[in-house]
């Protein structure tokens, strides 16, 4: 399965602001946790992922700093600030609203649906 | 490969791949800093799964994805920063860049300012730059040229050699302003300031090509810049309209007249100071503008072509004599100037490799047409002359007129056989920067051998 790419950059800001909101992390790291978090089902590029991260650093929802941690290279950090949380808690209400409707439609409708065939247009 | 020699091998692939992020203007040397982090990072991983460093280098960058894309989606987000390239003070993020441009402003400012104060120069003796004409006429580009040119034999550290030929040609170039006694009436006087100009740019070349004086690539790069250069002075020409305008106006709004300092003083020193500016703008902008001259020719040459050719129609259809006088022979003189004009920066600005197109065969249209009507001038000519006798003037024009003929008709001939696909299109490229020592020996010959030869006339 390959979720499509207009999906994958919907969710990246979510996603990233959600992994940052456990800490600060780094470019590499961040792109590692996605993939562990999505079984590898989620496919993102670096040219995804750093521009995003810039981008949410001139809206002020994430700041930088060059750290290099004992026998470490030196890494661009990024971290979350509070207009970030702020926007990620929009972001999340967003988020749940779009997942619970689907939800609805999917599962809260009945079992009985999922077995039975989408009809086809035309005369049968 | 022994395994010592690995980490050694993977810094080199890393030096090189930094290099190759480094050109894209996109990059900044941060986001090349991050994307490194995370090339190694994801190296090192590779490795810790068993893989040799080279092979996981190889995999790593290829899951970097390309550099395209890459690129792209930065762009994408920092749309801002390709302009700001355009921008003098959005210096770049880089030291070593850093460092030479800013050494380039200093040597630039150094030689604009040493064109300033040159033209000031003589009034220790006397002379004044809004009075005494017949001295400044002739000697205008030698206030200027020669520290333009000095301003690019720095940034090419030129040679002793060269810089000694510099020099004695600089000085020819006074000699021949001053050394004959020229009435500024004379014909022979307005020939040296036309003439004198160009010889010097031609010096200015060879400051430009330094080294490399043979070479065909160079010499259309210093065609290249002397239209870049032509179309900034322009700019910078108008830009000190406007100050000087709002200088005088604002001033006299107070009650003082400003008018004796801006002539004296801003006019003066800012056209040769302009000079040497606009020079630096090219070397400094060269990468990054698009050529402008290119996209003037474009747009001209269609335009050109009909005006010629409704001329030669009309000219067929009433049969009337062209009617030459010393005027029309210059007019004439000035339009294959222009075509030269066009077709110089339409092949400057040419993919060499590519096959000839519309718009090869609108340009030979262009020179063809401009060739007929110079014949029938140049027949007109040569008649009055053989009737008249010649003078300085005539000379100089019936000269000039040979000299863009020859030029415009093997042009024309080695066009024709581009278009009919029988030889290259570097033929063109060669003959054009091969004739430019035509022009200097030329030129040199007006302002050098026309005085005594005319009898200072």
């Amino acid at each position: 399965m390959k979720v499509t790419k207009d999906l994958v950059a919907a969710s990246a800001t979510p996603m990233v602001l959600g992994i940052l909101a456990e800490g600060e992390s780094y470019g590499y790291a961040i792109l590692r946790r996605i993939n562990e978090l999505s079984g590898g089902e989620l496919d993102w590029t670096e040219g995804l992922l750093y521009p995003l991260l810039h981008r949410l650093e001139r809206l002020g929802h994430v700041e930088s700093t060059w750290q290099s941690p004992p026998g470490e290279r030196r890494r661009k950090y990024y971290r979350i600030t509070d207009s970030g949380l702020a926007e990620l808690a929009e972001q999340r209400r967003q988020w749940d609203t779009v997942v619970g409707t689907l939800k609805e439609i999917w599962l809260g409708t009945g079992e009985a649906r999922r077995f039975t065939p989408i009809p086809l247009e035309g005369p049968a | 490969m022994t395994t010592a020699d690995d980490p050694d091998q993977l810094e080199v692939q890393f030096a090189q791949w930094r290099q190759y992020v480094r050109r894209r203007p996109e990059l900044r040397r941060s986001d090349a800093d991050e994307l490194e982090d995370h090339l190694r990072g994801s190296v090192d991983e590779l490795v810790a799964t068993g893989l040799r460093p080279d092979e996981a280098f190889l995999i790593a960058v290829k899951r970097l994805g390309r550099l395209d894309d890459l690129s792209r989606e930065f762009a994408r987000e920092h749309s801002d920063r390709l302009w700001k390239q355009l921008v003098l003070t959005g210096g770049s993020d880089d030291p070593v860049v850093d460092e030479r441009s800013r050494r380039d402003l200093v040597a630039m400012v150094v030689c604009a300012l040493g064109a300033a104060v040159s033209i000031k120069l003589p009034e220790l003796f006397g002379l004044r730059f809004d009075q005494d004409f017949a001295f400044y006429a002739p000697n205008l580009s030698l206030f200027a040229l020669p520290w333009l040119a000095a301003f690019l034999a720095w940034r090419r550290r030129a040679g002793p050699t060269l810089i000694g030929a510099l020099v004695a040609l600089f000085t020819l170039g006074a000699v021949a302003a001053n050394g004959y006694p020229l009435a500024a009436d004379s014909q022979s006087y307005v020939l040296t300031n036309i003439h004198l100009p160009i010889a010097l740019w031609i010096v200015v070349g060879l400051a430009y090509l330094a080294d490399d004086l043979r070479s065909t690539r160079r010499r259309m790069d210093f065609i290249r810049f002397t239209g870049e250069w032509f179309v900034y002075f322009v700019l910078i020409a108008l830009g000190g309209g406007v100050l000087i305008a709002f200088t005088v106006g604002t001033f006299q709004a107070i009650g003082i007249d400003a008018e004796d300092a801006v002539t004296q003083w801003v006019l003066p020193g800012g056209m040769v100071a302009a000079v040497v500016v606009a020079g630096w703008l090219v070397e400094a902008k060269q990468s990054v503008v698009e050529n402008i001259a290119p996209i003037l020719t474009r747009i001209f040459t269609p335009l050109f072509t009909a005006v010629l050719l409704v001329f030669l129609a009309v000219l067929v259809w009433t049969r009337a004599g062209i009617d030459v006088e010393r005027e029309a022979l210059i007019l004439f003189d000035l339009l294959l100037v222009v075509v030269l004009g066009l077709l110089l920066y339409s092949i400057s600005a040419r993919d060499p490799l590519a096959p000839p197109g519309p718009f090869d065969k609108l340009q030979l249209a262009l020179v063809v047409s401009a060739l007929v009507i110079d014949v029938l001038v140049l027949a007109e000519i040569t008649h009055r002359i053989s009737e008249y006798g010649t003078t300085a003037n005539k000379a100089a024009a019936l000269g000039e007129n040979v000299i863009l003929l020859v030029n415009l008709a093997w042009s024309a001939w080695l066009m024709l056989g581009f278009v009919r696909r029988r030889n290259p299109f570097a033929a063109l490229e060669r003959w054009q920067t091969g004739y430019l020592p035509v022009y200097a020996v030329w030129a040199w010959i007006v302002v050098l051998v026309f005085p005594p030869l005319f009898q200072h006339l």
